[in-house]
């Protein structure tokens, strides 16, 4: 009998092409996705070394971090950014690899596409030159971040060495309480274990409260596997995965589709597999999240304080904290509430999908925004921006005083012109609150979209779980 | 890739935990497409801090910077490497390295050298109290020593080891299993439930 396996492993042991003996195992990978930012000196070192892309076919590009968010973009003015797009361009044109540029239909963030299109499935591994490629983990797959020498070797090997890397299951246990969010279940996970808390790992999420998620919720959870330290996250592909994936472009069709479902019911993790590390934490504990310093594990719930320094367990952690509240400008003990905003995005790769959309909007439905909050919502894709103007949530957000733009990394790292001003606090549905990360001198604080929401139309935090809702429906 | 075998040089201390590739290189030089010239933008907004290590005469030239917990946590821009080796540093101790940055120093011959915390803390005070305090790093012998007191061994994966040693192209290593590749591939492919355009429709 084998032993038993987890997720993780199975998927692992199916892509090593080689271990040869005293060198990590060569990995292949079976779906590489590109963006404008990291890949521009790896397709050079494949024209310097005289390479071709191995599978194209197993590459698909985008832009998504450079491109501006206003509604007239195909003019980027940008010239540095605007050359580095046109290098993609030409990069996509000469080595083969089908690019959804900026005027595409299919055209989004590259964690957003990779799902949506039905690229992304359970059991492959899945690599781009980006952090947050762990996104791709809620269908099942390892995916994980690699740097710009990784694409040039993927580019040209379809391969990577790897390092093992070790295994650690983060179980959710009981039902979320309402107005928490996937985004507070992330939250709450690496403000306990911190931001090195799994560094060498692959987390597996598991547990009812992650079973119950859908699958949008699932991708907001891998997406931030990185800000703990994690090499990936992973969620075991069930009934919510194979319905969420059925139909999209590039999902196996007809008696193709069952096998593939066969094939993905066997990855989850077997029943006695072990991990090197567990944890357990109760739903229930969970609250809505707001982070408060300049790493995403400096996070209070919505209800707490601003911690005081003499909570902090080490000398370096205090000092850590000192110069981060400097930084954001913060009294230790202040209640979260009564901190005001000036800016509010709701967007990036963790939080741009149509249900963060949806969320979003049924809080802010016949609110306005407060006066002196200016608010933008920035859809993760042309197919989330379309489903959503499908649904009237662009009306409902252009009604209360949110600007509506076009799809783009946009202010979660503020490559292009969507950045905060220096001094300008951000209520943030992004993934980091790093200092400067969405602009020189802005200050981030990381929530969910309802959060995001709600701190609009109030101009300070606000506990999401005594909103009030004025519209029961959300009109479609 | 250079090679690193044996490095004697000034310290730099730079004692804060979870630096993060943002701080290493801000976004905004992110959008070059070259491989160099990115050193004069390492740590570019903590650089207008005229009390920032960097800008510390008496650090100027060393090419061994100690961190503390952390080190390189964050987006997975390779630019990070590149600006440090860019500006001259050539070996990076500290208590612990993120995953990606880890691989990334590695490929762009960095020796990052992991030591026990109170080490590290030893070397971030002697860095700064003592002027003109410097490391012998050997990466043939795992060792480090300031001669005052200070040695320790280090342990590092044997893999990166050579790499680092011998200067070791990577892809031209894979390349090695180029037989076994072609023959696994040919099997995978099979396996369409794991193929990206499994069920390709019409371009849309």
């Amino acid at each position: 009998m084998s032993a038993a396996k987890t997720l993780f492993e199975k998927v692992w042991e199916s892509h090593v092409v080689a271990e040869p003996g005293n060198e990590p195992a060569l990995l292949y990978i079976d779906l590489h996705l590109i963006h404008e930012v990291t890949s521009p000196q790896a397709f050079e070192g494949l024209r310097l070394a005289g390479r071709r892309v191995r599978r194209p076919d197993r590459s698909i590009a985008t832009v998504d971090h450079n491109v501006p968010t206003t509604a007239n973009r195909v003019v980027i003015e940008d010239p540095v950014a605007a050359r580095q797009i046109e290098t993609l361009r030409r990069n996509c044109a000469d080595f083969g690899v089908t690019l959804y540029d900026v005027e595409s239909p299919r055209q989004g963030i590259v964690h957003v596409i990779g799902p949506e299109l039905g690229l992304s499935k359970p059991g492959m591994t899945i690599v781009c030159g980006d952090s947050h490629t762990s996104t791709h983990g809620a269908l099942g797959a390892l995916a994980f971040g690699i740097g710009t020498s990784e694409v040039e070797h993927v580019l040209a090997t379809e391969c990577l060495p790897q390092g093992k890397p070790k295994t650690f299951r983060i179980s959710v246990e009981g039902e979320l309480p309402e107005g928490v969010t996937a985004k507070d279940i992330v939250l709450a996970i690496i403000g306990r274990i911190g931001t090195d808390g799994a560094t060498g790992c692959v987390i597996e999420y598991a547990g009812s409260a992650i079973r119950s998620l859908s699958l949008e919720g699932r991708m907001t959870v891998c997406n931030m596997s990185i800000e703990a330290g994690a090499r990936a996250g992973m969620i075991a592909p069930d009934e919510t995965t194979f319905a969420w994936l059925k139909g999209r472009p590039f999902a196996p069709q007809g008696a193709d589709w069952d096998r593939a479902v066969a094939e993905w019911r066997k990855l989850a993790t077997d029943p006695g597999a072990r991990f090197d590390r567990e944890l357990t934490i109760p739903a229930v504990e969970i609250e809505p999240c707001v982070t408060w310093g300049t790493n995403p594990g400096m996070v209070a719930s919505v209800t707490g304080r601003v911690p005081e320094l003499g909570d902090a367990k080490t000398e370096a952690d205090r000092r850590a904290w000192t110069r981060a509240l400097e930084y954001m400008d913060l009294r230790p003990g202040t209640p979260i509430e009564e901190i005001a905003i000036d800016r509010v995005f709701i967007g990036s790769c963790t939080n741009s999908r149509i249900e963060d959309l949806r969320a979003a909007a049924k809080v802010v439905a016949g609110h306005r925004v407060h006066s002196s909050v200016r608010a933008m919502v920035v859809p993760g894709s042309q197919l989330v921006k379309a489903q959503a103007e499908r649904e009237g949530l662009d009306r409902i957000f252009r009604e209360a005083g949110f600007e509506w733009r076009e799809p783009g990394c946009s202010m979660c790292l503020g490559m292009n012109p969507d950045i905060l001003q220096p001094g300008e606090r951000c209520a943030s549905t992004s993934n980091r609150n790093f200092e400067g990360r969405q602009g020189r001198g802005g200050r981030t604080h990381l929530v969910s979209p309802m959060m995001a929401a709600a701190a609009a139309i109030m101009g300070r935090f606000t506990d999401v779980r005594t909103w009030e809702f004025r519209k029961e429906e959300v009109p479609a | 890739m250079e090679k690193f075998r044996k490095l004697t040089s000034k310290v730099m201390p730079l004692d804060r935990v979870n630096v993060d590739t943002d701080q290493i290189i801000p976004k905004q030089f992110l959008k070059r497409i070259e491989r160099t010239g990115y050193g004069e933008y390492l740590f570019f907004d903590w650089r207008q801090d005229p009390g920032f290590e960097l800008n510390n005469p008496r650090y100027a030239g060393a090419k061994i910077l100690v961190a503390a917990r952390n080190f390189g946590c964050g987006s997975s821009r390779e630019h990070a490497a590149w600006a440090l080796s860019d500006y001259g540093f050539r070996c990076v101790i500290a208590p612990g390295f993120a995953d990606i940055f880890h691989s990334n120093a590695g490929k762009n011959g960095i020796l990052l050298v992991t030591l026990p915390g109170e080490q590290v803390q030893t070397l971030l005070d002697r860095a700064a109290k003592t002027e003109n305090y410097s490391l012998t790093v050997s990466l043939e012998e795992n060792t480090i020593h300031d001669g005052h007191g200070f040695a320790t061994q280090f342990a590092i994966d044997p893999f990166r080891r050579e790499c680092l040693l011998e200067g070791l192209d990577d892809i031209g290593l894979t390349l090695r299993h180029a037989a076994e590749l072609d023959k696994f591939e040919k099997q995978h492919d099979a396996a369409f439930w794991v193929a990206p355009r499994a069920g390709e429709q019409a371009q849309a």
